[in-house]
């Protein structure tokens, strides 16, 4: 059979195409880690993405004047859309083996992150040469990163929670801004009044989905004094008289006074949306969910404050807390750890520059004066030197946050493998919120065993 | 079966003579690739595709499902993960949700878009018109279609068109995706919605290859609508109906992207949970990639069953 030259040639540039292709989709770095001139690459993820045009010239701004100040070291920004907040984004990325150099996680990801073999033991590295704040970083955030005795990641955020209540909708309720709720009686008493008001306006809003459900649970049992996991971390810890209050508390309000809204299964940005269109009175949070309202939703930060998070019959036994940290991609040389340090340093870890410029945050109306990120131990002089920049720069009112700063409740941080779990409280936090004859023990009994057989696989 | 031209053996009578000369029948494979070149070298293309894209994951599933990684050490486990997957509490549910989805999808999403094409063969008028009506869904994104429904169609308020259109009937409302007994009936309905139109325009071509003449000698013999669609058009179209329906089976089984989009994840409870979103809730949400693999193993052992049971029919049409 004769086959026409140009049907051949047209065939061979098809798989030649194809070829190439695959070639390209392949996503070994060709980046030597030094070049010939003896200069130091790094690549870092979550660069702003280009939607968010001041964070990313900041972020842009900042790189090159790193780089100026380190002439041998060449930061790569990579922009990794959701990955940077997103759980299965972060997974899939790890999965795959394709986190940068440098790669952000949460708090909770450290025993995902180890299991996945791709952290890098980086103890011998962080000291006050690479970091020189380093001696004032809270010693409980760098005990999250820390797994036998060895430190995983540098924590670049904290955060705890309480009460975030709009005033617009408290006055109109006829309640007092400056004396929110101090317990869960309380919370629902005023949760009620709210949602008088009519007009789709839930007093009291809450989470059951995309695993934020778990999240918040976490957060209301710690606020009754209870825990998650025992002490050893090997069972689950809240099928008890504590965990059926949290329940019991959300099923009231829901079932018993319809102060919670008709719609449910809410994730974060669902809540989020309803808050930011004036539709939510009350939910826990930390204070980056009013930067969050102003952002992303359209609210307004004067109508929004906080208070402590409030417990069963008086002040909260303890809120939860968290944040993120970057870790290092194993097998850099000590060149590229070094080089990934000064820049976390420079960026995250140094008051007046990088998340700490508040100068440049001012006039661009990111918020300065919320009471994060809580990354420097009480009394620390990265500290002392943090908070003065940021009262004298403040462009939202201090005043909002009086109480919840006045008030401070123990943090506690999250539980081991804490997505995972959050992912399995989200059916008991749901079956509550939807579901007006849900057995709560049966709830509790069946999230139990699941957390019981996950830890099970992890250990 | 193949047809030989060994010597000693008989060609079985009735059967066609080959197409080419028996000569031709025994030219090397070197030969044989040289001749057909251009074929050989487009097949090239898809292999790599297939081999990089679908075998090579669904291979390394395999693997991945008798193994186990900590700490970067992978280790083999033998069937653990598949006892563990068996055991997690979410399994026999996620299972019942399935089948109870496909179920339903059967009902529904396979009788509808059948009663639909024969009202549209019917129409002499407008049919073009109405065709496009019907495959509109069909060209929205998936995603756009399921929000519609989230915020404006199942929205559990009275504002929720739904609602609103149940209570200017005076009859009750429903909280929809919320209320566990709604869940999967909702998504059907919202999975019909979106699918039909492909399904539609196939029994339209079955339909309008059924010889005229039948209808009319069952008129003539006095057959009215519903006794034509019985001894005519579902005869005519047995092959198509029981092929559509075996896709309907394989296609519903992997319900995914519903409880994703409509119930945010699993659902009042794990009322939405489906068999696909365990697998993705275990390997992104629970870091269990091992789990995961197990359990999409068997899902792939169930679905091949269906999907044999397909070929076997496909085969018969041909």
């Amino acid at each position: 059979m004769s086959v026409p030259q140009y049907r051949k040639a047209a065939a061979i540039a098809l798989v030649a195409g194809l070829g190439l292709s695959l070639t390209a989709c392949s996503t070994k770095s060709d980046d030597a880690a030094k070049d010939a001139s003896g200069k130091v690459t790094i690549t870092v993820d979550c660069q702003p993405v280009g939607a968010q045009k001041e964070l990313l010239k900041n972020w842009n701004d900042d790189v090159v004047e790193f780089q100026k100040q380190n002439p041998n070291i060449v930061i790569k920004s990579v922009s990794v859309g959701e990955q940077c907040n997103n759980p299965p984004d972060f997974t899939a990325r790890l999965a795959g083996g394709t986190v940068t150099d440098v790669f952000y996680g949460y708090m909770t990801d450290l025993q995902q992150v180890l299991d996945s073999g791709q952290a890098m033991d980086i103890t011998e590295y962080v000291n006050k040469d690479t970091i020189p704040t380093w001696d004032s970083v809270d010693p409980a955030l760098k005990g999250v990163f820390t797994d036998g005795g060895k430190l995983y990641a540098v924590p670049v955020k904290n955060y705890s929670m309480g009460l975030v209540y709009n005033k617009v909708l408290f006055q109109r309720a006829g309640l007092d801004v400056n004396n929110p709720p101090k317990t869960w009686a309380e919370v629902r008493a005023a949760a009620k009044k709210i949602s008088a008001l009519g007009n789709g306006i839930a007093g009291y809003s809450e989470y059951s989905a995309g695993n934020t459900g778990g999240w918040h649970f976490t957060s209301l049992l710690y606020s009754q004094g209870g825990q998650v996991l025992t002490e050893d971390g090997k069972k689950a810890d809240f099928n008890n008289a504590m965990g059926k209050q949290v329940l019991q508390n959300l099923k009231d309000m829901r079932y018993g006074d319809n102060s919670m809204g008709s719609r449910q299964l809410l994730q974060w940005g669902d809540l989020l949306t309803n808050a930011g269109a004036g539709k939510v009175g009350m939910f826990i949070g930390a204070p980056d969910a009013t930067q969050a309202i102003v952002s992303q939703f359209q609210g307004k930060f004067q109508d929004w404050a906080m208070g402590p998070l409030p417990g069963q019959d008086g002040a909260a036994k303890a809120t939860l807390g968290g944040g993120e940290g970057y870790f290092f991609k194993k097998g850099l040389t000590p060149e590229q750890v070094k080089a990934g340090l000064k820049w976390i340093a420079y960026q995250k870890l140094t008051p007046g520059k990088g998340q700490f410029d508040y100068v440049r945050a001012k006039p661009q109306n990111y918020p300065v004066g919320l009471p994060q990120p809580l990354l420097f131990a009480n009394g620390s002089d990265a500290q002392k030197k943090e908070v003065e920049l940021r009262k004298a720069n403040a462009n939202v009112d201090t005043a909002n946050f009086a109480i919840f700063e006045a008030n401070p409740v123990p943090i506690k941080g999250e539980p081991r493998n804490a997505q995972a779990i959050y992912a399995v409280l989200d059916a008991a936090m749901s079956g509550v919120l939807t579901n007006p004859n849900a057995n709560i023990d049966a709830l509790l009994k069946t999230a139990e065993e699941k957390v019981n057989q996950l830890l099970a696989t992890a250990s | 079966m193949a047809i030989t031209t060994v010597p000693g053996t008989t060609r079985q009578p009735g059967r066609p003579e080959p197409p080419y000369p028996s000569s031709r029948r025994r030219t090397s494979l070197g030969r044989k690739v040289r001749d057909n070149l251009t074929g050989h070298t487009f097949l090239i293309g898809a292999l790599v595709c297939f081999a990089v894209f679908s075998w090579y994951p669904m291979v390394r599933g395999i693997v991945m499902s008798f193994q186990r990684t900590r700490r970067g050490e992978t280790t083999w486990v033998g069937w653990d993960n598949y006892t563990r997957i068996i055991d997690d509490p979410s399994f026999w549910t996620a299972w019942k949700n399935t089948f109870y989805f496909t179920f339903l999808a059967l009902v529904l999403g396979y009788a509808v878009p059948f009663f639909v094409a024969i009202l549209l063969n019917e129409f002499r008028h407008a049919r073009g018109y109405l065709r496009i009506l019907v495959y509109l869904p069909v060209m929205l994104p998936p995603a756009s279609a399921l929000f519609l429904f989230k915020f404006y169609a199942y929205d559990p308020s009275e504002a929720g068109l739904f609602n609103a259109i149940l209570a200017a009937l005076h009859l009750p409302t429903s909280e929809w995706m919320q209320s566990p007994g709604m869940t999967m009936p909702a998504m059907v309905l919202a999975s019909t919605w979106m699918n039909m139109g492909s399904a539609v325009l196939i029994y339209l071509a079955a339909l309008q290859n059924i010889p005229g003449e039948l209808y009319e000698a069952a008129e003539l013999d006095g057959a009215g609508i519903w006794r034509r669609i019985r001894h005519v058009t579902i005869p005519q179209t047995r092959l198509i109906l029981a092929l559509l329906a075996m896709m309907q089976i394989v296609a519903t089984m992997q319900l995914f992207i519903e409880p994703l989009i409509l119930a945010n994840g699993a659902g009042t409870g794990d009322s939405a949970t489906s068999v696909a979103y365990l697998i993705y809730q275990h390997g992104f949400f629970q870091n269990d990639l091992n789990g995961a693999a197990a359990l999409g193993v068997i899902m792939l052992i169930v679905l091949a069953g269906f999907s044999a049971v397909y070929v076997r029919l496909t085969a018969k049409q041909d």
